[in-house]
């Protein structure tokens, strides 16, 4: 058997990423978390794209060291080349166009929406297609049905708001720091999730869209109405606001991704993106999936978040059936699935 | 000046398109107000109104989103991310403001001195009840 080994990079937010797969199998997934980031309570796009040049380098480094991976035993690299921020996706773009052309192999421009999918392929036990897809991160909430290898129909999309994003700005209205989801998630296992009724958009419609920015504006009129905006909230009071809040995004997302589930008639149900770290989503999501006997895949954290990870695997499956991107293939802010 | 008084998400989306009908390439309109006021609803009726097809959502991972295909091609920015705005200059700002398009700009008051002085001030406010905003044009 011919030994292929992939270099994956991601570079589309805050992350800088790089994993080694090899035959399917990961040898190394290292992440970097940009803590620069939490002084000022969002992603920075300049700090972004400058601390992605000064790890780039260092990171691949450590990705081939871990794996045990000289240069010259790579098969191709595969590149996150958007939807993402420009500047960011620029540097992951670049140094892997350059880098593959210097080694004299394929350069496999990666999706990062498709990847996040493939987050859930990267471990067995792997969905059976077609599954349903439920990405939700800080810039993307989308459901879309994997009908075979690459073939997608998207079910869904939000139509404001992102989850992550809804997380993050509810987050900053209680001072909470960034970022906002697992703060939340923190918060929330001391509150009561029936505390305070905030909405659930299009939850009973018929269609998969989405739509968060309401949840927002609603948490925000409740801090308004009770004097709470830019004040000490009491410690109980402040559990139960995240409780609440994150009970009716989670709510919307779980009822939407089980009908659609039924409605297209598959029976395994996958999640992935940022916000599948939060734990009431990852629980309630398998409540429910067990209760209409459907199998759920979730990632493991570390895959959860952008990851070079999901890139690599989608560049070893794209190797598989020689889907190679030309060298002058580009970094798109907003590529469509 | 003008106010608008809207009592749903529908009409803050009527109010953008209904406006967005006096804007000419190169325009710059300038969103201004708290979260959930209603601007990128009123961003959402700018492209309806420029015939944009596509579903347009709020810009913040992106920080800019390019939506051509509508009768003037739509540039719409989030500034609720920038830290300073010497970042502007990352995203290309230049080329956008001084394009044949129409950028719209939420958050724009994070981004002040480098607004044309030439734009349209748009500000929108929460209301007394939870779906009514106050929606002020300027023309400066």
């Amino acid at each position: 058997m011919q030994t292929v080994t992939i270099l994956g990079l991601e570079t589309s937010c805050d992350e800088t990423s790089v994993a080694v797969i090899r035959n399917g199998k990961l040898l190394s997934n290292i992440i970097s978390s940009q803590i620069v980031h939490e002084q000022y309570g969002g992603v920075v796009p300049e700090l972004a794209s400058r601390a992605h040049q000064k790890l780039i380098v260092p990171v691949v480094n450590e990705a081939m060291a871990k794996a045990e991976v000289r240069k010259e035993e790579l098969s191709a690299v595969a590149v996150a080349v958007g939807p993402g921020l420009m500047g960011s996706l620029l540097v992951g773009v670049n140094f892997g166009k350059a880098f593959a052309y210097g080694l004299g192999i394929p350069f496999i421009a990666v999706n990062h929406m498709e990847a996040h999918i493939y987050s859930n392929f990267i471990d067995d036990p792997v969905p059976q297609f077609p599954s349903m897809n439920l990405t939700v991160s800080g810039g993307h909430t989308q459901l879309v049905l994997l009908k075979d290898e690459f073939t997608y129909e998207i079910v869904g999309e939000t139509k404001d708001d992102a989850a992550g994003e809804a997380f993050d700005k509810v987050a900053k209205m209680l001072n909470l720091g960034y970022p906002g989801g697992p703060q939340i998630d923190i918060y929330a296992k001391k509150g009561n999730p029936n505390a305070i009724k905030f909405p659930r958009p299009y939850a009973t419609e018929n269609d998969f869209h989405f739509s968060f920015s309401g949840i927002k504006t609603s948490v925000l009129y409740y801090l308004r109405d009770n004097k709470l905006r830019d004040t000490e909230i009491p410690e109980q009071l402040l559990a139960d606001i995240c409780a609440s809040f994150q009970s009716s995004v989670v709510d919307v997302l779980v009822q939407k991704t089980i009908r659609a589930a039924q409605q297209y008639g598959v029976r395994d149900i996958a999640v992935a993106g940022g916000v599948s770290a939060n734990s009431r989503l990852r629980d309630e999501m398998k409540k429910a999936a067990e209760k209409n006997g459907l199998q759920l895949f979730i990632p493991k954290f570390e895959y959860c978040t952008d990851n070079g990870a999901m890139i690599a695997e989608v560049g070893y499956r794209k190797y598989q059936r020689s889907i190679f991107s030309p060298i002058n293939a580009t970094a798109i802010a907003n590529l469509e699935l | 000046m003008k106010h608008i008084v809207t009592h749903n998400e529908e009409e803050t989306i009527q109010a953008g398109e209904e406006f967005s009908r006096q804007l000419t390439a190169g325009s710059v309109v300038a969103l201004v107000g708290d979260l959930g006021s209603g601007k990128t609803r009123f961003a959402k009726g700018i492209s309806r109104g420029l015939g944009v097809k596509e579903n347009v959502t709020s810009p913040t991972f992106t920080i800019v989103n390019e939506h051509p295909g509508g009768r003037l091609p739509l540039y719409h920015f989030d500034c609720y991310r920038l830290r300073t705005i010497a970042e502007l200059d990352e995203i290309g700002y230049d080329e956008y403001i001084f394009g044949s398009g129409v950028c719209v700009l939420e958050w724009a008051d994070m981004i002040e001195p480098k607004l044309p002085k030439q734009r349209f001030d748009i500000r929108c406010a929460l209301g007394a009840d939870e779906n009514e905003r106050i929606i002020t044009i300027e023309q400066r």
